[in-house]
């Protein structure tokens, strides 16, 4: 049974369709790429699975599963109960989506409160961020958002998305705002934390090259439909849509660019005393 | 040849609470005529403080900096007139650049008049060619514009006055995919038209790799390697730029592969009076680390800033490029 299902579903903007046909399914514990272009529909139909579209957008046909329940249809299309429970949300620009005038930790408590768990939320606060990778998390509860750089303010986002331990994640172009050794550093991140917990997850990005290595499977939009979807490789190697092709064309043959990975780090050198512990 | 631009020991500080912050520590540079030289590096590496001091939009804390071998470190405004007019700088969000009351028609003559050119008005309608702009495209304003186009205007006011060299701040990052390609395209055209010499900043190192033929590796304000941009990509040496080329996601799969070298977390420290500035973050750090790290040679024109950096033909079954 999947994570998330979603079927043929609609979305209208005034009268215009901006997402179309939309069928997509997370099963638990893997990752499915979504991946187009800026106004393809990515983050609408994201949004649609939290129950959190904006007021101009409805749903006018299809439905969304959780865990098999029906979710969200077009007569329920802001049920905001299915957040934090079933299925949870980062997004790309994390220090915009954190409050700036309180303390991480008290952000990361909140969702656990709301949450009714058992335990001390406070110390489970300080849990979850050592978990996303956070050194002395407990100071860093004590912190503000400004306190913090790009990739430790995603990493307070994602300890707030598995706060409440969703069946689904859904990132939307979770690196996008971050330097390339910190996007690998949270990807591997939520990698772990994936097979950690069976949770599945849904990686929105423009970029090919990032869904790529990450998902299992992918599906393409391109103007508000899927026109692509299958396992990573067979869409990597062999596209069927032009769109998918383009896509995969040019991340392949960038000029000048060999296609061989970087070359194995030379071996120690001998000459050199080998370093002793404690240096 | 004679470079067009040199950098000598460049640094700028800023003061940052009671601290200083070395922006830029110690960066030597040379741009031969009709050269793309790329920086790439992590944000905060100081790559575009040292655009800003290169433009002479900053003036350096020491250092200097020549134009067609005249020192420009120190000039006053009035006589760095005609090193303006030579070496223009094109920035990332041109949102923030252009006058949103202006129209492109307005934006684009700005330059030529101040500069004096007589005949502007017929200069804005080849230039506006020259980049792509179309004729209608000249009554609207920058918020009615898409990204490329913008950054198109962006362009076109740099090259209006037919510089020499451009100084680029992440041209592409504000727009998507296919306004990327184009505007690459037409950088590539311009420069070989306009026989431009170019620095382009990026933190995409796609972009570099499309327009540069060599590429400098920037860590906190110092140079961490340089090469012929093929030998950064693909046989990088310095341990930084060999974690960064490797973070780029591949389409292969070939990047997310468990062993993959990591850097420790960048925040909280105190960055070392001496020594490499890498090291407390490197997964390879040795003692040696400590003292000042050599500049290595690793191959003609190839140089790395690192204590593991071996000299040219000095190691086992990696053949320099």
């Amino acid at each position: 049974m999947p994570g998330l299902q979603i079927d043929g579903l609609r979305i209208a903007i005034g009268d215009r369709d901006v997402v179309r046909a939309v069928d997509l399914a997370v099963e638990p514990g893997s990752c499915r790429g979504l991946v187009g272009e800026s106004g393809s529909g990515k983050s609408l139909t994201a949004l649609a699975s939290l129950g959190l579209l904006p007021r101009a957008a409805r749903i006018t046909a299809g439905r969304i599963l959780l865990g098999g329940d029906e979710t969200v249809t077009p007569d329920r299309d802001r049920t905001g109960g299915v957040r934090g429970s079933g299925i949870a949300m980062i997004f790309q620009s994390p220090r915009a989506a954190l409050n700036p005038v309180l303390r991480v930790g008290h952000q990361v408590e909140r969702v656990l409160r709301r949450k009714d768990q058992h335990g001390d939320p406070r110390k489970r606060c300080v849990e979850l961020l050592g978990a996303v990778g956070l050194g002395e998390p407990d100071k860093a509860a004590r912190l503000y958002p400004h306190e913090l750089s790009g990739g430790m303010c995603q990493r307070v986002m994602i300890a707030m998305g598995i706060a409440s331990e969703p069946q689904v994640l859904i990132a939307d172009e979770p690196v996008t705002a971050l330097d390339v050794t910190v996007q690998a550093d949270i990807l591997d991140l939520l990698d772990d934390i994936r097979s950690r917990t069976g949770m599945g997850m849904l990686l929105i990005s423009h970029d090919l090259s990032v869904v790529a290595e990450r998902c299992e499977s992918i599906s393409v939009m391109w103007q508000g439909a899927i026109v692509e979807a299958g396992p990573n490789r067979t869409v990597i190697n062999s596209p069927r849509h032009p769109f998918t092709a383009e896509l995969v064309r040019d991340l392949a043959n960038p000029p000048n660019v060999t296609d061989r990975p970087p070359q194995p780090l030379p071996a120690r050198p001998a000459d050199h005393p080998p370093a002793e512990a404690g240096g | 040849m004679r470079p067009l631009i040199e950098v000598h020991g460049l640094r700028k500080d800023y003061r940052r609470g009671g601290d200083m912050l070395h922006a830029v520590d110690g960066i030597d540079l040379a741009l031969m005529p009709g050269e793309s030289v790329g920086v790439i590096g992590e944000s905060g590496a100081g790559k575009s403080t040292l655009a800003r001091c290169i433009t002479r939009l900053e003036r350096p804390t020491s250092g200097r900096v020549f134009f067609q071998g005249v020192d420009v470190t120190d000039l006053s405004d009035r006589a760095l007139r005609r090193f303006r007019r030579e070496v223009q700088p094109v920035f990332q969000d041109p949102l923030t650049v252009l006058n949103p009351r202006w129209t492109v028609r307005r934006l684009i003559a700005e330059p030529l008049k101040i500069h004096g050119e007589r005949n502007a008005e017929r200069q804005v309608d080849e230039v506006c060619r020259d980049v792509g702009l179309a004729s209608e495209l000249m009554t609207r304003r920058p918020r009615d514009l898409s990204g490329g186009e913008r950054q198109r205007v962006a362009i076109a006011r740099a090259i209006a006055l037919r510089p020499s060299v451009l100084v680029l701040d992440e041209p592409t990052a504000s727009v998507d995919r296919p306004a990327r390609r184009a505007l690459l395209a037409l950088l590539k055209r311009l420069q070989s038209e306009y026989g431009l010499t170019c620095l382009y900043i990026s933190h995409d190192i796609r972009t570099i790799a499309e327009t540069c033929g060599r590429t400098i590796v920037m860590y906190r304000g110092r140079l961490a390697e340089e090469g012929p941009t093929t030998a950064i990509l693909n046989s990088p040496r310095h341990v930084y730029t060999q974690i960064l080329i490797s973070s780029i996601p591949r389409i292969d799969g070939a990047g997310a592969q468990p062993g993959r070298l990591k850097a420790g977390p960048a925040s909280g420290q105190h960055l070392p009076d001496t020594g490499c500035l890498f090291a407390h973050r490197c997964p390879r750090a040795l003692p040696e680390c400590a003292a000042g790290p050599p500049v290595v040679e690793v191959a003609p024109g190839h140089r790395a800033v690192c204590v593991l950096a071996e000299p040219a033909g000095n190691h086992n079954g990696v053949t320099p490029s």
